[in-house]
């Protein structure tokens, strides 16, 4: 019996090693016969995020992400080397914890997936990174910004959005234009909390401001009176919180309660609507800045919005269109290199030149995104205000400065129409001089916004010609 | 100096909280010797159910206070449901088997929990409604409010309420006794699954009543919120002797009082060698030093070896 069961493992373990091999060596033979008489190909992807603790409704919204691209991928329907490619998301829960952001890595790694999406933070990010590049595994991280995640030297980590100390250099010389003198820093002591507030002290400190209190605590408290407590005596004029919605809402909350008049400032893991929700009062008319620019100032930005919210039936959190985009580009690489091997497509994936949702997507040779814009919103009546852009490639800013111009046109040209159809209804007399009068009018809006088309073209052609 | 009352505050309110959380833990405790790691779960369904509860009667239209009342009332009667279904499910079968065996369970039951609460009330962070009328006070310096005050009122109150529970009625005197031997309990006529699943009941109560408390103060919530909750409640509990109520409390209000001014002042104190991401090593480090000196706490009974 014991050898019977012995003979029967080992043979199993025989038949899974011949498809293994099969599948590496050549991926058309072993697809399983597909009725439509093409060979089909199952491209694994990873996406790791937290699922569970703190972060889950963040890691939910990374997830919904993926699972749009992939399924706009499939539905499409893509061909990669003569083969039909069917992507399949592995979603795996790092509950944002480093320990297990490493075990769910060699998870993946021993899955043999072909790509990574993820992780989400840049605490889990970083150790994992080191598996995946072990293993040659590409990795594009949609939301870790720790400037150390690229500098590994590792050949297949990179990032779709603006890193750290881009963010908190633009954060640092943010609290100077608002007149603050002295600040406070508090971060959360994970990588992300912990870079983005060193690059923050760094840029303040340049800037000529004072930090007069740095205070810390931890991703699951709840409780920040003690440490608040000790920043009033301070008398800081700014509290810089390096961390993430759901400590950073009570946070400011408790300012309040505590009498504190600071300010309140952070980067993009505050800048959601759950922040405000949890912070409620206490936020508003405080900043904090996100990667990239506003959804609606981008030319896909609105649809993936719609396309976004209609499926999921909820809000975008933060990151979901960059994981997107992330998604993308792994199938741009595979397709671009023509084969779904990690080996032959990782340096496609250094030569993208995508045109994403959220930028228009190129790595430089760290794998950062090259010229990642930051930008800065404010906290208004429960809703997040866009302010201002600040770096990125002027080819972005032209970009967006011409679809803005284009929607001057727009709106020209229906107030045109608006117009005529109003005086349509009109007595006939009055109506001739309406007409003419809107017409005027119209003539005007549509020169204007011609004239803002041309400057707009200049601006792109002027930041093409720089280049 | 105002700083120092501030920091006082802090610890006091913290404190109470934990303390309100930790009778519920030592109740159990004291009577059967079972550390239920799923008490701080209890808190946070009693948080939950609020937060459903009185969210949907205010959008109704409801009066803050009655919805607030309501709330309140369902947390109650859902946890004490819940304690009552925990022993009887999880605990009573293992009443006689080695006590490592509850423990684990208990250790179960809790993710058991946090998981459900995932999927009934979903991974997002909830804001509780608010219940009590923002008033703010100030002394010295110091700023605190209503809700401040009544936490620290309401766990003195329970405490008091269960200490005369305990000492003055008939089930407390059955408590006492199946604490002291179950065995001779039962035979002296003592029906001791009664008492055991009243204790649950009781402790799950000051559970729900505990979260309503952390809901209506921090204002948010999250399935996972008790985790945290329990373990320093269950650390605060071990503090000031497990087993006995006056000792829950004095470890609760001991553990805030030393965490917030650990927070506050351990910066000054090594000359900022240390930050206050050091806290919780005051905190640990009192625990660790009175736990060598008193080992079964501040009030503990002295226990002998069983084995």
């Amino acid at each position: 019996m014991q050898a019977k069961l012995s003979a029967i493992a080992f043979s199993v373990a025989a038949a899974f090693a011949l498809a293994g091999c099969g599948q590496k060596e050549e991926p058309k033979a072993a697809a399983p016969a597909v009725p439509a008489g093409k060979p089909e190909v199952v491209v694994k992807l990873g996406h790791v995020a937290p699922m569970t603790g703190p972060q889950a409704h963040l890691g939910k919204d990374n997830e919904n992400g993926a699972v749009l691209a992939v399924e706009e991928l499939n539905a499409k329907g893509m061909e990669i080397g003569g083969a039909k490619v069917k992507f399949e998301l592995i979603n795996e829960d790092d509950a944002a914890d480093p320990k297990q952001g490493a075990i769910v890595a060699q998870k993946l790694v021993d899955a043999k997936v072909n790509g990574v999406i993820g992780h989400l933070n840049s605490g889990t990010t970083i150790p994992a990174s080191k598996l995946y590049s072990d293993a040659g595994v590409p990795q594009i991280s949609g939301s870790a910004t720790n400037p150390k995640y690229t500098q590994q030297g590792f050949k297949t980590a990179f990032r779709v959005m603006a890193n750290d100390v881009q963010q908190g250099k633009i954060l640092g010389e943010f609290a100077v234009k608002q007149g603050v003198k002295t600040v406070a820093i508090v971060d959360d002591r994970t990588a992300y909390g912990q870079g983005l507030a060193d690059e923050f002290r760094k840029a303040a400190e340049a800037s000529g401001l004072k930090v007069v209190a740095t205070e810390y605590t931890n991703d699951k408290a709840t409780d920040f009176k003690a440490i608040l407590t000790k920043i009033k005596s301070t008398k800081a004029e700014l509290v810089f919180y390096g961390g993430m919605d759901a400590q950073g809402g009570p946070m400011a909350k408790q300012m309040k309660e505590l009498g504190i008049k600071a300010k309140f400032l952070g980067g993009d893991g505050v800048c959601t609507p759950e922040f405000m929700k949890l912070g409620g009062e206490a936020t508003e008319g405080n900043f904090c800045s996100l990667p990239g620019m506003p959804l609606e100032k981008l030319a896909k930005g609105p649809a993936f919005k719609d396309k976004f919210t209609k499926k999921f039936n909820t809000e975008i959190q933060l990151y979901a269109p960059y994981v997107y985009d992330a998604v993308m580009v792994m199938a741009d690489s595979m397709k671009r290199a023509d084969s779904v091997d990690p080996a032959k497509f990782l340096p496609e994936v250094g030569k993208t030149n995508y045109d994403g949702v959220t930028a228009q997507i190129q790595f430089d040779e760290l794998g950062d995104l090259k010229g990642g814009a930051i930008s800065i919103y404010q906290y208004k009546g429960g809703k997040l205000e866009y302010v201002e852009t600040l770096g990125g490639t002027p080819i972005e800013t032209a970009k967006a400065e011409v679809k803005e111009a284009v929607v001057e046109v727009k709106d020209a040209a229906k107030a045109v129409a608006g117009a005529a159809t109003a005086v349509g209804k009109e007595v006939a007399a009055e109506a001739k001089d309406a007409a003419k009068a809107a017409t005027e009018a119209g003539k005007d809006a549509v020169k204007a916004g011609a004239e803002a088309v041309k400057n707009a073209a200049d601006a792109t052609k002027a930041a093409v010609e720089k280049k | 100096m105002d700083i120092f009352l501030q920091q006082i505050i802090n610890g006091l309110v913290q404190g109470s909280i934990y303390a309100l959380v930790a009778l519920g833990y030592t109740m159990v405790y004291g009577i059967m010797g079972l550390i239920n790691f799923a008490h701080g779960e209890v808190v946070m369904i009693g948080t939950l159910v609020t937060i459903t509860v009185a969210g949907t009667l205010l959008k109704a239209g409801m009066p803050v206070a009655l919805a607030g009342m309501a709330g309140l009332m369902a947390a109650v009667l859902v946890c004490m449901a819940l304690g009552w279904a925990l022993e009887r499910v999880a605990y009573r079968p293992l009443r006689h088997a080695p006590r490592l065996t509850p423990l684990i369970t208990a250790i179960g039951m809790s993710i058991v929990l946090q998981n459900l609460a995932m999927m009934l009330w979903g991974r997002n962070y909830m804001t509780f409604p608010s219940l009590l009328p923002k008033v703010d006070f100030e002394l010295a310096g110091a700023n605190f409010t209503a809700i401040q005050i009544i936490i620290v009122l309401v766990s003195a109150a329970t405490m008091g309420g269960l200490l005369l529970l305990v000492y003055r009625t008939k089930l407390g005197m059955a408590m006492r006794a199946t604490a002291q031997n179950p065995a001779v309990a039962s035979l002296m006529g003592v029906n001791i699954n009664r008492v055991i699943a009243a204790a649950f009941v009781i402790g799950s109560a000051l559970g729900a009543l505990a979260g309503v408390m952390v809901g209506t103060y921090y204002e948010i919530a999250h399935y996972q919120m008790g985790f945290m909750l329990g373990l320093k409640a269950f650390t605060a509990a071990v503090l000031g002797g497990i087993g006995n109520l006056a000792g829950a409390m004095l470890g609760g209000v001991l553990l805030g009082l030393i965490e917030a001014l650990g927070a506050g002042y351990i910066g000054d104190l090594t000359g900022g060698f240390l930050g206050s991401h050091y806290q919780d090593i005051f905190a640990f480090v009192v625990l660790i030093v009175v736990l060598m000196f008193k080992p079964s706490g501040l009030f503990g009974e002295k226990t002998g070896d069983r084995a």
